[in-house]
């Protein structure tokens, strides 16, 4: 009985409960961009939401026992890394050219 | 006692979350993101996951956070008086975000099956055992990182110029 729980948790953390923490974090993600009109608030929320799936990713990978997981991890937060990069610096020209860092005033495509 | 732990660092990621969404300056955000950023390292400690959660730290909290509050200080946005949504549509969002997070977690029902193939295997995150995975197995990918870093060191480059010609 002790064997069975032990397979089900590390540490006796379940791996339910990180899956419930990384879906409540995804989901504050979504909540901030849809609630801030400011793009680095709206930036940061996307950053947060990669971290939860990230955190999951090392979850499974840790209790696999498997190391390929967090190698996985570690590729993404390269990607993160650069995509932060390039998107900060579209943010300044943005700024530069419409004076402000509220999403709205990007609606020139909106119909 | 890792239990607790685990709650201590999910309740702290959770409501700095929270508050980086809810606080109307932002740079009081980027401060509540750092702390969420950290209680995920601390995360990644209890998994074993000892290299990852020292990237996270020096990636994260090191570097795109001091990124985001560089931009925030040239942009000279500290201050509380931004445009918000009008109360209407902060409802909607708010109600969206809850259901979302409802179906989210509802649909992770019954994944307690998930078995734990090698319990003995602690030592998979491990700088030694991730860098024979890193430099044998994802040779090609790790590569292919520096030419996405480099990629993104040009663009970023090019789109801070003044003027293009």
């Amino acid at each position: 009985m002790v064997q069975e729980t032990m397979a089900n948790s590390l540490h006796g953390v379940p791996i339910n409960a990180y899956l419930t923490l990384s879906a409540v974090l995804f989901s504050i993600g979504v909540l901030g961009v849809l609630y801030r009109r400011n793009i680095i608030v709206i930036f940061m929320c996307i950053e947060l939401m990669l971290n939860a799936v990230n955190l999951l990713l090392a979850a499974f990978g840790a209790f696999r026992g498997d190391s390929n997981g967090q190698v996985f991890v570690f590729f993404i937060m390269a990607v993160a890394a650069a995509e932060v990069a390039v998107g900060l610096a579209i943010l300044v020209m943005i700024y530069r050219n419409t004076r402000s860092t509220d999403i709205d005033s990007l609606g020139k495509l909106k119909w | 006692m890792t239990l607790y732990i685990f709650y201590f660092l999910s309740f702290l990621a959770v409501l700095s979350a929270f508050m980086v969404v809810y606080s109307k300056n932002p740079v009081h955000s980027v401060l509540y993101l750092i702390i969420t950023f950290f209680s995920i390292a601390g995360h990644y400690i209890l998994l074993n996951a000892q290299f990852l959660a020292a990237v996270h730290v020096i990636v994260y909290a090191g570097a795109i956070m001091v990124l985001f509050l560089y931009v925030i200080m040239m942009l000279n946005l500290n201050k509380d008086t931004e445009a918000q949504k009008s109360n209407y549509l902060k409802l909607a969002a708010t109600v969206a975000g809850g259901i979302f997070m409802i179906v989210f977690i509802g649909s992770l029902k019954g994944v307690e099956k998930i078995e734990n193939l090698s319990a003995a295997n602690q030592s998979a995150g491990l700088i030694k055992n991730l860098g024979q995975v890193l430099y044998k197995d994802y040779m090609l990918p790790f590569e292919m990182a520096s030419i996405l870093f480099l990629s993104a060191m040009v663009g970023a480059v090019m789109l801070g110029k003044n003027e293009l010609k």
